[in-house]
């Protein structure tokens, strides 16, 4: 593991500020009454791919408890270290893809997607309802349905804006050997 | 905007707490009340979290918004439950003793209100402490309780950072949200939900991008000046425990004492009036 920089001081900080503000306000209207589609975890993908597994791991984790504080229903401690573990995951199993050189091909795109896949069924499929069975131990089937629905929308909803924004960051940034010397 | 953490200063004995006096009576308290279903001591915590908002002086308009969220949640919750698991308290309990409905799957038993009650009382064991934490501790004196605490400082500093930028972004997500919306683009129900994913987009990519910018320039400025050079760092904020502090810490270790220990004792996490 790499020393924990400055820059991934940082990066966590604004990584859950941004977690935050896209949970809280950014929520997009649904065809389903009373839900939303929120798109924090698209933008948790992103940074774990960017800063890393220790980044995604703390980013997820400070943002989530931050938005349950703030939003008065109490902390679900089980929920938010689900997101931890989700930016963690994401964070090792993208440890290949290079964003900051500029890549972010076809190949990337599916190792991506195949990753944050796996890592939201790991995630709201297992750590979450089971860590709510052992604290809170309400009903089996009603955690895993709700794991189910909150995984597959965020799962959608990674999909398209994680990619969009990684697709848009890698081509901010200068390709490795785009530049040609002189003759 | 809105104030986020609804800090709320009042000069009150809880205010005069230090941070990590509250945040560690807080977890404590959280943690014991997430453990047991014990119904009498779920009765005894919200009545004691009352009389510690009377000692506050946070009233209960401070907080209204926040509690209409939290019962809104918690009806739901307990709809989703019965839905899902109509029968759940019987298979705690043991016993059935149906109300009505004979054998059909929804048939109301005692059990299973004895068990939403239960959670019930969970919820209000645990909500009016959490809205206690945030209504009396100020934000900037949370990140140095939590290195007081024993949290890595930079950590703590990044949670630090974090509700330093949080009204930063908001602001600058209204300000490309509005710029966005006046070049036509529409991200209300008119739209098809594709598109309105497409149009949230349209505001992520110049927020995400800005946001890694200052990443840049945040680390370069905290790495002038000196950030991270050192095994400790002092905080501007941070005070000394008094009698006050031990004796709160004291009171909410022992409730969680209490809390654990009746699950050994009873041998089972639920209190149970119908054996």
């Amino acid at each position: 593991m790499k020393k924990f920089s400055v820059k991934t001081v940082v990066a966590i900080a604004v990584g859950a500020a941004l977690f935050f503000v896209c949970g809280r306000f950014i929520a997009i209207p649904s065809p389903v009454p009373n839900t939303s589609i929120t798109i924090q975890y698209g933008v948790l993908a992103f940074v774990a791919v960017l800063f890393g597994p220790v980044a995604g791991l703390l980013a997820g984790f400070i943002g989530h408890a931050l938005v349950d504080f703030a939003a008065g229903w109490g902390v679900w401690w089980s929920w938010v270290i689900a997101s931890g573990v989700f930016g963690l995951l994401m964070g090792i199993a993208t440890k290949k893809i290079d964003l900051e050189g500029g890549e972010f091909g076809k190949a990337e795109i599916i190792r991506f997607n195949v990753s944050q896949l796996v890592c939201h069924i790991i995630c709201w499929g297992l750590v979450a309802p089971v860590l709510d069975i052992l604290i809170y131990q309400e009903p089996v089937e009603k955690l895993f349905a709700q794991g189910l629905v909150s995984g597959i929308s965020n799962a959608v909803t990674t999909a398209i804006i994680g990619t969009l924004l990684c697709i848009a960051y890698a081509k901010a940034k200068p390709k490795a050997g785009s530049l040609k010397k002189e003759d | 905007m809105i104030n986020l953490f609804n800090y709320i200063d009042r000069p009150s004995p809880i205010h005069k707490l230090t941070g990590a006096t509250k945040l560690i009576c807080t977890v404590l308290w959280t943690f014991a009340a997430m453990v047991t279903y014990d119904t009498r001591l779920l009765i005894l915590m919200p009545v004691i979290s009352l009389l510690l908002f009377r000692v506050s002086k946070i009233r209960f308009r401070d907080v209204k918004v926040m509690l209409i969220a939290t019962f809104a949640f918690m009806v739901l919750n307990n709809l989703t439950v019965f839905l899902f698991s109509p029968q759940h308290g019987c298979t705690i309990y043991g016993t059935k003793h149906v109300i009505i409905g004979g054998n059909a799957r929804y048939a109301l038993t005692e059990e299973q209100l004895f068990y939403h009650f239960n959670l019930i009382l969970k919820y209000l064991s645990q909500i009016p402490m959490i809205l206690l934490f945030i209504t009396t501790t100020d934000p900037s004196e949370f990140a140095a309780s939590l290195n007081k605490v024993g949290v890595s400082y930079k950590i703590s500093y990044a949670v630090a950072l974090t509700l330093r930028y949080i009204p930063d972004i908001q602001r600058e997500y209204v300000d490309i949200s509005q710029a966005q919306q006046a070049r036509g683009i529409e991200m209300s129900k008119k739209e098809s939900l594709i598109n309105r994913l497409r149009s949230a987009s349209t505001i992520l990519i110049p927020l995400i991008m800005s946001s890694m910018d200052r990443i840049e320039v945040i680390s370069n400025a905290m790495e002038l000046r000196g950030f991270g050079k050192n095994k400790k760092r002092t905080w501007y904020v941070a005070r000394r425990f008094v009698k006050w502090d031990y004796i709160a810490m004291a009171g909410c270790a022992l409730l969680f004492l209490v809390s654990i220990a009746g699950i050994f004792i009873s041998g089972s996490r639920f209190y149970n009036p119908f054996v």
